[in-house]
C-alpha cells in the first residue's frame, strides 16, 4: 500500500481494503491448495466404498458405511504381498547401491571439478527411461537374469545414480574444505579424510539424496512394465494390472492405487523440508 | 545483485572462486578415484546403452532372429512413417501446453508460498503431494474421473450448468485431458524452483519502489519477474524435457488412443520396441528421439544465457 492512499484514504476504509486483500489472498491460497488434495481425497473416498456407492450416478462423496472389502479383495485377487515386497527390495537396493557408488564419486567430482562428468550426468537425466530399455532388455535376456529381480534393481539405478550424484556434488561444493586441509596436513590419506571428516558432514545432504532416489525407484513405471514377470513385478507395475484383468471395478482400483502411493505421501508429509532442499537444488526427477 | 541472482541460477559448480595452488592442482586429479566406481556402473548401465542403441539402430534386427547391417534404411523408413510423423506433432502440442500452463500456475502459486501466512508449512507439503505421488496410481484415479457417465469430472461440469465432455475418450479433447492431468502433476516442482528464486532476491529494489510509490502489480512486474527469470528458466527446461518424454500417465490412461489420437513420440517408441519387437526400427526412433530432445535443451539453454546476459547489464 503507497504512502498516497494512506494519506487520502479514512482509516475504515483502509480496512476494509485489508480485509478484502486477506480474503483474496486466503481464496488464491484455496485455489491452489485444493485439487492437490481433492485428487487424494476422491481416491480415498472410492477406495472405501461400496461398488454399488462407486457407481452411483450422482456420485457419493462420503462413503456412508466405510468398508476394508476393497482392501481384502486386492490381497486375495493377486500376491500383492509379494508385489510390496518386491518393491521395497528394489527401492532399498537400488537406493543403496547407489548411495555406495554415487557418494564418493559426488566427492571426488566436487572436489576435482570434474564439470566434464557432471555434463554426463545431466543428459542421462536428459534421455527417456525407454531408450536403456531396449539396449539393457537385451543384454538382461543374453545373461540369463530375466526372471529375477536383478533386472529391476540394475536399471532403477539409472534413476537413483543421477540423483545422487547430482546433489552431493551440490552438497561437496558448498561444504567448507578446511577440516580436511587440516587432516591431510596431519598426515591422514585422501581416503581418510573422505570417510573421517567429509562423509561425516555430509549427512544431510546423504538424507535428502536417499529420500528422493528412494522415492522415484518406488514410483517408477517404465521399467517394471517392460522387465518383470508375473512373480518379479512392482506395486505400480501390479496396480496397472489390477487396472487390465479387472473389468470395471472401481473400488479395489482405488484401493491398489492408494497402498502404493501411501507410503510415499506418509513420507513426503514427514520430510517435506529435506524435500524441498533437494528438489529446488536442481529439480531431479527419473524415469 | 543482478550477478548474485546469475550465480544462484547456475548449477554446475565453477561459481565459487578458490585459490588453487599448484600442489592442490595437482590433488585434484587423485580425487579421481573416487569417481571409478560410480564411473563403471555408469558406462554399464547409461553409456552402454547408448552406444548399442545407435549400432542397433542401423541394422535390421527382429528380437527372434539374425541381424544384418541395413546402413540409415531404419532412418529413412523413418521419414515416410506417417504414424511416427504424426506422434512428433502430437508430442510437441502435449509439450507446449505442459510447459506453459504448469509454469504460469507454478510462478504464480511460488508468489502466494513466498508469503508468511499461518500454516504456510502444512498447507506446502499438501501442495507438493501431486509431485511425490506414483504417477501410475493418480493416473488410475483420473481415469475414473474422466469417465464419460460415471466420473465426477463431468457431474461437476453439469452441476454448474456446462455441457459434458468426453475428455479421454475424444481424439479432440484427449490431449489437453492429459495435459491437465500432468499440470496437477508438476505445477509443484515449477513452484519450488521459482519458490528458491523468490528466496535469494534482494530487498533494496522494493525498498526504493516503495519510497517512489510503486504498486505491487508494478513491483512485481518490473522488479520480482526479471529478477527470478533465470529461475523459471530452469523450471521451463527442466519442464521441456520431462514433458517430451512423459511416459506413465499417457500410457495408463489412453495407451495412445483413442485410435492414435495421444500416441507422444515415447508412446510410439514403447509399442515399436514391446509390443511390434521391431528393435532396429525402435532403436532408430531413440535416436532421433534423443536429438530432438537435445536440440530443444540447447535452444532453451542458449535463451537462458540471454536472459542471463541481459539481466546482468
Amino acid at each position: 500500500m503507497s504512502a498516497k492512499q494512506a494519506v487520502y484514504t479514512p482509516p475504515i476504509g483502509l480496512r476494509l481494503k485489508a480485509l478484502a486483500g486477506k480474503i483474496a489472498f486466503w481464496f488464491s491460497v484455496f485455489v491452489i491448495v485444493s485439487p492437490a488434495i481433492l485428487i487424494f481425497l476422491w481416491m480415498l473416498s472410492l477406495a472405501f466404498k461400496t461398488e454399488v456407492e462407486n457407481m452411483a450416478f450422482p456420485p457419493v462423496f462420503i462413503p456412508s458405511a466405510p468398508t476394508f472389502a476393497n482392501f481384502i479383495k486386492v490381497f486375495e485377487a493377486s500376491p500383492f504381498a509379494l508385489y510390496t515386497l518386491n518393491s521395497v527390495i528394489v527401492s532399498v537396493s537400488s537406493t543403496a547401491i547407489a548411495l555406495l557408488v554415487g557418494v564418493p564419486a559426488g566427492y571426488g567430482i566436487a572436489k576435482a571439478r570434474a564439470s566434464g562428468l557432471a555434463v554426463l550426468i545431466l543428459i542421462s537425466r536428459m534421455t527417456p527411461g525407454l531408450s536403456y530399455l531396449i539396449p539393457l532388455f537385451i543384454l538382461f535376456r543374453f545373461l540369463g537374469l530375466t526372471g529375477t529381480l536383478w533386472p529391476i534393481i540394475i536399471t532403477h539405478l539409472v534413476i537413483t545414480l543421477p540423483i545422487v550424484v547430482w546433489i552431493m556434488i551440490g552438497y561437496y561444493e558448498d561444504l567448507h574444505p578446511e577440516l580436511e586441509e587440516a587432516a591431510l596436513c596431519d598426515g591422514a590419506n585422501l581416503w581418510q579424510g573422505f570417510w573421517y571428516v567429509a562423509l561425516p558432514l555430509s549427512r544431510p545432504g546423504i538424507v535428502v539424496a536417499s529420500i528422493l532416489a528412494f522415492i522415484f525407484s518406488w514410483n517408477n513405471f517404465i521399467f517394471g512394465v517392460v522387465l518383470a514377470g508375473r512373480e518379479t513385478r512392482t506395486l505400480p507395475v501390479a496396480v496397472y494390472n489390477v487396472l487390465t484383468f479387472e473389468q470395471v471395478s472401481w473400488g479395489p482400483l482405488a484401493a491398489a492405487a492408494l497402498i502404493v502411493t501411501l507410503p510415499v505421501l506418509i513420507l513426503t508429509v514427514f520430510v517435506q523440508r529435506e524435500i524441498v532442499s533437494g528438489l529446488a537444488a536442481g529439480g531431479v526427477k527419473g524415469g | 545483485m543482478a550477478i548474485e541472482a546469475q550465480s544462484v541460477g547456475g548449477e554446475i559448480s565453477e561459481t565459487k572462486p578458490t585459490v588453487v595452488g599448484g600442489r592442490a592442482y595437482a590433488r585434484r586429479g587423485r580425487y579421481m578415484r573416487f569417481v571409478v566406481p560410480a564411473l563403471i556402473v555408469i558406462l554399464a548401465v547409461i553409456v552402454f546403452p547408448w552406444f548399442f542403441t545407435i549400432w542397433m539402430s542401423v541394422h535390421d534386427w527382429q528380437i527372434t532372429q539374425t541381424q544384418t547391417f541395413t546402413g540409415l534404411d531404419n532412418y529413412l523408413s523413418l521419414l515416410s512413417d506417417q504414424r511416427f510423423l504424426e506422434s512428433i506433432v502430437h508430442t510437441l502440442y502435449f509439450t507446449v501446453l505442459a510447459v506453459i500452463l504448469p509454469v504460469i500456475f507454478g510462478v504464480f502459486s511460488a508468489v502466494i508460498f513466498h508469503q508468511r501466512f499461518p500454516w504456510r508449512g502444512v498447507l506446502r507439503a499438501v501442495f507438493i503431494m501431486p509431485m511425490m505421488a506414483t504417477p501410475v496410481a493418480v493416473a488410475l484415479v483420473w481415469t475414473m474421473m474422466f469417465h464419460p457417465q460415471l466420473g465426477v469430472l463431468n457431474y461437476l461440469l453439469t452441476s454448474i450448468g456446462l455441457p459434458e465432455q468426453l475428455w479421454v475418450y475424444d481424439q479432440a479433447t484427449v490431449i489437453p485431458s492429459l495435459v491437465m492431468v500432468e499440470v496437477w502433476h508438476w505445477t509443484p516442482l515449477v513452484m519450488l524452483i521459482v519458490l528458491g528464486g523468490l528466496a535469494a532476491l534482494p530487498t533494496e529494489p522494493y525498498e526504493s519502489a516503495l519510497i517512489d510509490g510503486a504498486s505491487q502489480w508494478q513491483m512485481f512486474w518490473h522488479i520480482t519477474l526479471p529478477l527470478v527469470m533465470p529461475f523459471i528458466m530452469v523450471a521451463i527446461i527442466i519442464r521441456t524435457i520431462d514433458a517430451l518424454k512423459a511416459f506413465d500417465t499417457i500410457f495408463v490412461i489412453t495407451q495412445g488412443g483413442p485410435g492414435t489420437a495421444s500416441e507422444t513420440i515415447n508412446i510410439y517408441l514403447y509399442l515399436q520396441a514391446f509390443s511390434f519387437y521391431n528393435i532396429g526400427h525402435a532403436s532408430a526412433v531413440v535416436v532421433v528421439f534423443f536429438v530432438l530432445i537435445v536440440i530443444l535443451s540447447l535452444l532453451l539453454l542458449y535463451v537462458r544465457q540471454r536472459t542471463l546476459w541481459a539481466v546482468s547489464r
